[in-house]
């Protein structure tokens, strides 16, 4: 084959369906997709996505891999279901939108400031340390992820809720310094950690940090 | 008393619409004996509420006049109308089966003259033209009706209102004191043309039929263009009555769908075609029609008139299923919301009817009453295991009138060598 043919061949090939189905969750159920378009129509986020979900299916279909692995559109899913009981084939949309953006994550080529990925991102570092969710570390954290200047400001606009949670025990004063996290956090981590190595061996990916 | 004389040698048909109708007329023309059952007060079916058949828009009167004519040369076909069948039981070729006939109060003396319903008063809903209007309680079921016989409504026996249709009366048609009989007869072969339903299409929730006047289904659309429907063929919107030229379909409304129906009904795609030949007809080139679908499945023969709608500049094709329906409270006018397929682009597009093309189910289960066997839509298997009874028409499958006719045909001929056989062995 001539060096024009292999760039042909190169620029069809087309298995990123298949990459898909083996690697990321319920992505074996992209290729029932009927490309009726009731998801995006029924998305109540759906005008702010770049790529609705049925385009999205269409896409993987297609082989846009980067296009869509580099999407900030699946992290718009916001888990309302309400794609998911309009399916007149009953995909699992929301599934296959978190499974996609995790996948995306974990090859390392997701949106690096997309706000939902970073806060994805702390709250799992949260909660995996302590096998408990620690409020106060969870709400300075996100509240400062872009600067002192815009945390001090989200903060203010943000202290009756904290107030009123504070109230009712609901948010410990010390929790910065004194958070009692789970029992048994050692065993939490070693389950995560085990679980993690489980995933990663059928996927065929090479286990690395979250 | 309606007596009914059948051996086993006699062919039951149950439901007298057009596949009824064809099963007992191809077996009675081999010369077969033949009981024909309908549940309503005359045969025709849901064809006889049609305007125009696809594709070559000619109209169901033209047919059901054909087989009308067959039906009144045949002597071996009994026809019981307002009749139910309750029970059957035994095996092929000796069946016993138990039937109730409601009252009609009206016996063969009615000359459909029109007395008695120009003499009642009350009103009841019209179940010919899908409730959209009303009529009289003393009436003839439609113009073509067989047997050409007016009914009198259970609903005003016992009033006064009845009493005024019997003094009406000139010909003593009218006999109040008709009572439900139940007969029992047997039968060698049943066929099952228990035929269709429209899906309820208030199920379809984000389309909002039970709340907006303007979303009707495409039963009901047949019946306001036909001129002998309840708008004498004007194409109207039910909220104010203004005539409709910008009209909607969203095709697949309950079909193809594992929340509601998850078989395709086939006769949408092409009665919606149909259908925005009936907008045109009436506002020319004002027309505008827009067909939302996921796909149109138009096969074989039925692709030319595709192509021919495609042509029609008034006629546009969005590929989409629509994903809501809302109401401008103001002007009553539907907007439709979705994105499309071919572009990605979102709509809310403003009509002033929108029409679902509503999805078949079967009429009964028959189930209840027989031992049969049924798929997974609930239609009627064509080899049912006991082997002497056999599903025709829409009650085994969503078919157009074509395909039910022949499906039909082919019943007729698998109940007649059940038959047969009982023929031969009695000797």
């Amino acid at each position: 084959m001539t060096e024009l043919n292999h760039k042909m061949v190169e620029q069809y090939r087309n298995d990123f369906l298949k990459e898909v189905e083996a690697n990321v969750e319920e992505g074996d159920w992209v290729k029932m997709c009927m490309q009726c378009g009731v998801c995006s129509g029924s998305c109540p986020f759906g005008p702010d996505w770049e790529h609705p979900p049925q385009e999205i299916f269409m896409m993987i279909r297609a082989g846009k891999r980067d296009e869509v692995l580099r999407s900030e559109s699946m992290w718009m899913c916001t888990s309302c279901y309400n794609c998911i009981v309009r399916c007149p084939r009953e995909l699992p949309i929301t599934h296959i939108m978190h499974g996609l953006a995790n996948y995306a994550h974990r090859l390392g080529i997701a949106p690096k400031m997309n706000p939902t990925r970073r806060f994805a991102k702390i709250f799992w570092d949260n909660i995996a340390k302590n096998g408990r969710v620690n409020e106060l570390d969870l709400s300075v954290k996100l509240y400062f992820m872009d600067g002192f200047k815009k945390g001090v400001k989200r903060a203010i606009e943000m202290s009756t809720v904290g107030l009123g949670m504070l109230k009712t025990g609901r948010l410990n004063p010390f929790g910065l310094v004194a958070h009692r996290g789970c029992k048994d956090k050692k065993g939490i981590q070693k389950m995560l950690k085990k679980a993690r190595e489980l995933e990663d061996r059928r996927r065929g990916l090479a286990t690395r940090g979250a | 008393m309606a007596t009914v004389v059948a051996t086993n040698e006699t062919l039951l048909v149950v439901g007298g619409g057009i596949s009824g109708m064809t099963a007992a007329l191809e077996a009675a023309e081999t010369g077969k004996d033949v009981v024909l059952v309908e549940k309503g007060p005359a045969l025709g079916g849901r064809v006889s509420r049609l305007y125009k058949y696809f594709p070559k828009l000619c109209h169901p009167t033209c047919g059901l006049e054909i087989n009308l004519r067959r039906l009144k040369a045949s002597k071996r076909i009994r026809v019981l109308t307002l009749a139910e069948v309750r029970k059957v039981s035994g095996a092929p070729g000796n069946y016993a089966v138990t039937v109730s006939v409601a009252p009609r109060y009206v016996n063969e003396n009615c000359t459909a003259c029109g007395a008695c319903g120009d003499a009642v008063s009350t009103e009841i809903p019209n179940p010919f033209n899908y409730g959209l209007n009303n009529m009289k309680a003393a009436y003839l079921p439609f113009s073509m009706a067989y047997p050409q016989r007016y009914v009198i409504d259970p609903s005003i026996i016992a009033t006064g209102e009845a009493e005024k249709a019997k003094a009406a009366c000139q010909y003593n048609a009218i006999d109040l004191d008709m009572k439900e009989e139940v007969l029992t007869f047997n039968a060698g072969a049943i066929i099952w043309a228990t035929g269709w339903k429209p899906y309820d299409a208030a199920k379809i929730q984000p389309y909002g039929y039970d709340r907006f006047a303007n979303v009707i289904t495409s039963v009901e659309f047949e019946r306001l263009a036909d001129p002998r429907g309840p708008t004498g063929g004007r194409v109207i919107r039910p909220s104010d009555g203004k005539e409709a030229k910008n009209v909607a379909f969203i095709q697949c409304a309950g079909s193809r769908d594992r929340n509601h129906l998850t078989h395709c009904s086939r006769i949408c795609c092409m009665a919606s075609l149909k259908q925005t030949t009936y907008v045109r007809e009436r506002c020319g080139d004002d027309a505008k029609s827009t067909i939302y679908y996921i796909d149109i499945r138009a096969i074989d023969r039925f692709e030319d008139f595709y192509q021919k709608v495609q042509a029609d500049p008034t006629v546009r094709f969005v590929k989409s299923k629509v994903a809501s329906i809302t109401e401008d409270q103001k002007t009553g006018d539907v907007i439709l919301h979705g994105v499309d397929t071919e572009g990605y682009h979102r709509y809310d597009a403003r009509h002033d009817l929108c029409v679902l093309a509503i999805g078949m189910e079967p009429s009964v289960d028959v189930r209840a009453i027989a031992d049969v066997s049924v798929d997974v839509s609930g239609f009627i298997e064509a080899s049912i295991p006991d082997g002497g009874m056999f599903g025709a028409g829409c009650a085994s499958n969503a078919l157009d009138v074509n395909r039910s006719v022949q499906s039909a045909t082919a019943s007729a001929m698998r109940a007649i060598q059940v038959i047969n056989r009982v023929a031969r062995a009695e000797g």
